[in-house]
């Protein structure tokens, strides 16, 4: 319980990030029309692509011989960026289509 | 001066997904706005990879880094540029399962080298606080004890609260990633709608054994830690079940991902790509949480909550409600079991 409690007590202000960041999610979208929809979920996938610095991060500190952590790390790395700037040309894609549409 | 301006880009980087999002769900802004939430992250990646510090040195393999980012820029353009504008949900789906799968990686990595730590890490602590302690002598009429004490207590928290989130993130990625795959699956043709009777018992059994393994994991890593600084020097450092139970783990997160998604109708994939979505972006803050990083925290977070509320409105759009999608699909696939 001790533990619990000083783990939480030293990560208070991460605390306070997440839960003024759920609302801040929250907020943000909550009027959004029905043709968004799609685009904001693509735009949203390529945002939390922002786990590719978790990824950095493990592979950047991996020693030489680690041999599990390189290949996984450089794996997560990959999977990452996928996701990043597949995430962001598709919803520009997406986008650039809605804006077609209107100009005809 | 490398750390500083690194904090200072993630302040960039959080304010331009906030922005990037809010732009996003208005449709005269929805482009500029995906425009700037990808420069925040393009500054922040490359801000990362140049001015990150971990244990006062900077990153290095540097030549497998920028070796990956280059495979995942070539396979992500290609892909998102080949699709055709009918398969797009699918390729989101697809680009989410490899977020969510990025995010199960650094877990499996990140929980082998907490479980690798040095015994002699415990001893390590205590020629530091030998030192402290006699400066402190005069000042301080406190026990030697006592002090080393309080460090390794605080270690072994750190290490428990690191395990879970490791374990958090590892399942939900997971479940993600598996979940997203089928769905990419669905929309595609590839995977047909399977439903069994009495699925979701099935389901919730298999959620409570990841939840049982969990705690079993948690609290047989916390003993033997415990062990190990009683005494560091004799305990035999075997940790071939804790192993075992951490991708035992694994292997049910993805199991349970799949039946998640199985059963659900292929006209409602976008309402559980949006839900994924949402959890992938959880698990990328739980990395966020994990390395104190406060880019991948609010990102994720932002994600998570944003995802969330869309998945609803996703739902509300279709008139029908998320209780509906996710168990009435079960409800149906049940009365389609008894009429065949």
């Amino acid at each position: 319980m001790d533990n619990i409690l000083s783990f939480l007590h030293q990560h208070i202000e991460l605390i306070y990030i997440i839960i003024l960041s759920v609302f801040l999610g929250v907020e943000v979208i909550s009027r959004v029309p029905a043709v968004l929809h799609t685009p904001l979920m693509s735009g949203a996938n390529a945002i939390h692509g922002v786990v590719i610095i978790g990824a950095i991060i493990v592979m950047g500190k991996a020693e030489q011989d680690n041999y599990l952590a390189l290949i996984l790390g450089f794996l997560a790395v990959i999977l990452g960026t996928i996701n990043v700037v597949g995430g962001f040309v598709v919803t520009d894609r997406m986008l650039e289509m809605f804006k077609g549409k209107k100009k005809q | 001066m490398g750390p500083s301006i690194l904090s200072l880009i993630y302040l960039i980087g959080s304010v331009t997904f906030i922005l990037g999002l809010k732009m996003l769900s208005k449709p005269d802004t929805a482009r500029k706005g995906n425009l700037i939430a990808a420069a925040g992250m393009f500054l922040a990646i490359f801000g990362t990879i140049f001015l990150y510090k971990s244990d006062g040195q900077y990153l290095h393999n540097y030549s497998w880094i920028f070796a990956g980012l280059l495979i995942g820029t070539i396979v992500g353009v290609l892909a998102a540029k080949k699709v055709k504008m009918t398969a797009m949900p699918e390729m989101v789906s697809m680009f989410n399962g490899m977020g969510g799968a990025c995010a199960a990686l650094i877990s499996v990595v990140e929980f082998n080298h907490l479980v690798t730590l040095d015994p002699d890490i415990f001893l390590k602590l205590i020629p530091p606080v030998e030192k402290l302690h006699g400066v402190l002598q005069s000042v301080l009429e406190g026990d030697k004890n006592r002090l080393v004490n309080d460090m390794v207590s605080n270690m072994l928290g750190d290490a428990r609260g690191q395990l879970l989130i490791i374990l958090l993130g590892m399942i939900i990625g997971a479940v993600s990633f598996a979940g997203s795959v089928i769905a990419w699956g669905k929309l595609n043709g590839s995977i047909r709608d399977f439903s069994f009777k009495g699925q979701h018992v099935v389901n919730l059994l298999v959620m409570a054994a990841i939840l049982v393994g969990a705690v079993v994991l948690m609290v047989s890593t916390g003993t033997k830690l415990e062990a190990m600084v009683a005494a560091p020097a004799d305990t035999p450092v075997s940790w071939t079940t804790i192993h075992l139970i951490f991708y035992t783990i694994l292997l049910l997160s993805i199991v349970y991902g799949v039946l998640f998604v199985l059963p659900i109708g292929g006209a409602d994939m976008p309402v559980v790509i949006s839900l994924l979505n949402s959890f992938t972006g959880v698990a990328a803050a739980c990395g966020g949480f994990l390395y104190n990083n406060p880019v991948m925290l609010t990102g994720g977070i932002l994600v998570g909550s944003a995802g969330t509320i869309l998945t609803i409105l996703m739902c509300k759009a279709m008139n029908r409600s998320l209780k509906n999608v996710l168990i009435g699909s079960f409800g149906g696939g049940q009365a389609a079991a008894a009429a065949g």
